[in-house]
């Protein structure tokens, strides 16, 4: 297989406080150069390092061609400033990367709409921008339009478009752009369900043409089905590169975009009210005899928790609540559902809830632990981790359109019926 | 896809001397027909002129100035009635005056671009100067209106314009590079282009002739390159005395310097833009 990328130590520094102020005028700066003359001639050598930040350092991979490539990290990781690197947005300050084809990058869905043009003359500026030839353009526009569903508004300014139009368009001219490296940033995380679907499918699409795709994502769903590798960035350094399902499983093994596995997660911190006669200190959650996985949809998942109670007493309800990333209350396990208080004594209790199946699709979902009387106020109710949940799939698409519970199923065909899949 | 060139992009820290990429701009030149074309489309809409504004700013600016410098003042103006005398600078100067703030101010307002995707950053205030061209145009053809109205034949003279125009063009440019890419530096160049165009103004013989000055004064003088541009314009149209030759080379000797420093500090800070802006 042929390289498409080779990067050999790329590493992009910010000066803080001076580069990345927006408005800097003339005097300030000045002031600056005083500043650090005067500073230099004090102390010679050290390099002020607390202003400086390597939002990148010593990045070195390769990337064959038709490889799909998920850049996963937790939020300020350098995905993003290697992406800008690879797309030439901006340049590294040390190390040299190599690309072979034709690139294009998508690190933001809509570069370069302008308000006051309408939608057709967009297609066009946008194209341009994103590095269509005017007969290209040209040739794909009636497959843009009417995969962006905008037909009646053509002519219509795209400042009076609804956002989902606005984005519909922006997203159908940048997925028509043919380039053999395609890098995208998460513009997966804008838009409808049904919007980031089709992007996904698109994105599948150019995979599957045997196109390069490298691709950041929060969504390990998107990463397991969409890429066949993944480098997980870790404070600016590669910190693990390979086969998805083994960079991802080791991320999530390490907290990823929530609390790992397998440990105790303390609460003394958490977000909490109630009457604090009782408090649960710490947490842990673990798929039984596979420490270190997170839950698959449909998985059995076990919960610890501790109580430090002051006093003894006997409570009717202490549970585990799953919610959606909206608040959404999934999923609730509760000692009285069963009719058996809690009795407590001064001092540490444990309690053990085992989950049979965890009927929730992959993605990300927030744990809140309750304790309280049948009725009245909580005693205790702590906010107290994310917690991923995550499928071993690694094709197909993710769960449709958004759902949120799993429902496993098979399907097949009948002969005979009129089964005939369009 | 047909194109087979196999072409390798290079991602690599900042070159301190920088190339002019000339190659990669020509490479791309559709994309700056549709920045032009962009700047085009949006310059007037929603407004209530529309494309007359690229007729009424020299038009009104040349009537202020034949009631106050050609009535009033009593501006000597080398024999050609006074509004043709300030039109026939007015058109180049405004093209010039308007592309200056306009370039001045490109880069920072395609900041959106910048951080998100990558071009030759060049086809910004390229694209913003050739938009203007347009506006150049339209008040040249009022130029000509006035030129008939006054009963002035067209001559052989009058082909004279289009080197000076594309002197025009050139200087603009190439202060425009310069101030589009300290702009993205120094926010200070906001506030002052305005007042920069307004001297400008003053250094350049618009509201009156360049001859009211001697002669070691006048090639000095030539050193502000519109000043070549307005005395070329008035003469190939107007028929007054044609500038000497040591101020056009001066003036034309000033434009080269300007545009190729400047697309050299363009290039060299275009590196960092999407950092900084």
């Amino acid at each position: 297989m042929t390289q498409v990328i080779r990067a050999t130590g790329l590493g992009k520094r910010y000066e803080l406080g001076r580069t990345l102020r927006r408005d800097r005028t003339l005097r300030e700066s000045v002031v600056e150069s005083v500043g650090e003359l005067m500073r230099s001639t004090r102390r010679n050598g050290a390099q002020s390092a607390d202003r400086e930040l390597w939002a990148l350092r010593d990045a070195t991979f390769e990337i064959a061609e038709g490889e799909a490539v998920g850049l996963i990290g937790a939020n300020g990781a350098g995905k993003s400033t290697l992406l800008k690197l690879l797309s030439r947005v901006t340049a590294p300050t040390t190390g040299r990367a190599e690309i072979h084809g034709r690139v294009g990058s998508l690190l933001e869905v809509g570069t370069g709409f302008h308000p006051d043009l309408t939608g057709r003359e967009n297609v066009f500026l946008n194209g341009a921008i994103l590095g269509m030839r005017g007969s290209e353009i040209e040739r794909k526009f009636d497959e843009i339009v009417a995969f962006a569903e905008v037909e009646r508004f053509l002519d219509t300014p795209v400042k009076r478009y609804s956002s989902g139009m606005y984005l519909r368009l922006a997203f159908a001219v940048a997925a028509h752009l043919e380039p053999e490296v395609l890098l995208v940033d998460e513009v997966l995380a804008v838009g409808d369900a049904a919007f980031q679907r089709k992007c996904l499918g698109k994105m599948g699409d150019v995979a599957a043409s045997g196109r390069t795709v490298v691709f950041v994502s929060h969504n390990m769903d998107a990463v397991l089905r969409l890429c066949t590798r993944a480098l997980l960035l870790e404070h600016g350094r590669v910190a693990e590169s390979g086969p998805s399902a083994e960079v991802v499983a080791g991320y999530l093994a390490r907290g990823g975009t929530g609390s790992p596995p397998a440990q105790w997660i303390d609460l003394a911190d958490a977000r909490r009210r109630g009457s604090a006669e009782a408090r649960f200190t710490r947490v842990r959650y673990a798929v039984p005899d596979e420490p270190g996985r997170v839950p698959r949809p449909g998985g059995p998942v076990r919960f610890d928790l501790e109580i430090d109670s002051t006093i003894a007493q006997s409570v009717a309800s202490v549970a585990v609540v799953l919610r959606s990333q909206t608040g959404v209350m999934l999923l609730v396990a509760d000692i009285i559902e069963r009719g058996v208080p809690l009795s407590l004594t001064p001092g540490r209790t444990a309690v053990r809830f085992d989950i049979g199946a965890l009927n929730l699709t992959s993605g990300t979902y927030g744990v809140t632990l309750w304790m309280s009387q049948a009725i009245g106020k909580p005693i205790d109710e702590v906010t107290a981790f994310d917690l991923e949940i995550l499928g071993d799939a690694t094709r197909g698409f993710g769960a449709s359109a958004g759902s949120l519970v799993h429902c496993p199923f098979t399907v097949s065909f009948p002969s005979g019926a009129d089964a005939q899949p369009d | 896809m047909s194109e087979s060139q196999a072409r390798v992009v290079v991602v690599e820290p900042a070159a301190r001397w920088p190339s002019f990429a000339l190659g990669e701009l020509w490479t791309q030149r559709e994309l700056v027909y549709f920045l032009t074309w962009r700047d085009v489309k949006v310059r007037y809409k929603q407004t209530l002129f529309g494309v007359a504004w690229a007729i009424l700013q020299p038009l009104l600016t040349m009537l202020v100035f034949s009631l106050f410098f050609g009535r009033l003042a009593k501006v000597p103006s080398q024999g050609v009635p006074y509004p043709l005398f300030a039109l026939a600078a007015l058109v180049p100067w405004t093209f010039f005056a308007n592309g200056l703030t306009q370039s001045a101010n490109s880069v920072v307002l395609s900041q959106n671009l910048i951080t998100k995707v990558y071009f030759p950053r060049l086809a910004i205030p390229l694209a913003t100067v050739l938009a203007g061209a347009l506006d150049f145009v339209l008040a040249f053809v009022l130029l000509l209106v006035f030129l008939i109205a006054y009963g002035i034949a067209p001559k052989a003279s009058w082909i004279g314009i289009v080197p000076f125009s594309l002197l025009a063009f050139a200087a603009t440019l190439g202060v425009g590079l310069w101030l589009a890419a300290l702009n993205v530096l120094y926010r200070d160049v906001r506030y002052a282009v305005p007042f920069l165009a307004q001297l400008w103004l003053f250094a350049t013989p618009i509201a009156y002739p360049s001859s009211l000055l001697g002669e070691p004064w006048r090639t000095v003088y030539a050193l502000n390159p519109m000043v070549a541009v307005v005395d070329g314009f008035r003469w190939a149209l107007l028929g007054t005395p044609a500038p000497s030759s040591a101020s056009v080379a001066v003036s034309c000797a000033v434009t080269l310097v300007l545009l190729v420093t400047g697309s050299l500090f363009f290039r060299r800070t275009e590196q960092s833009f999407a950092d900084v802006v």
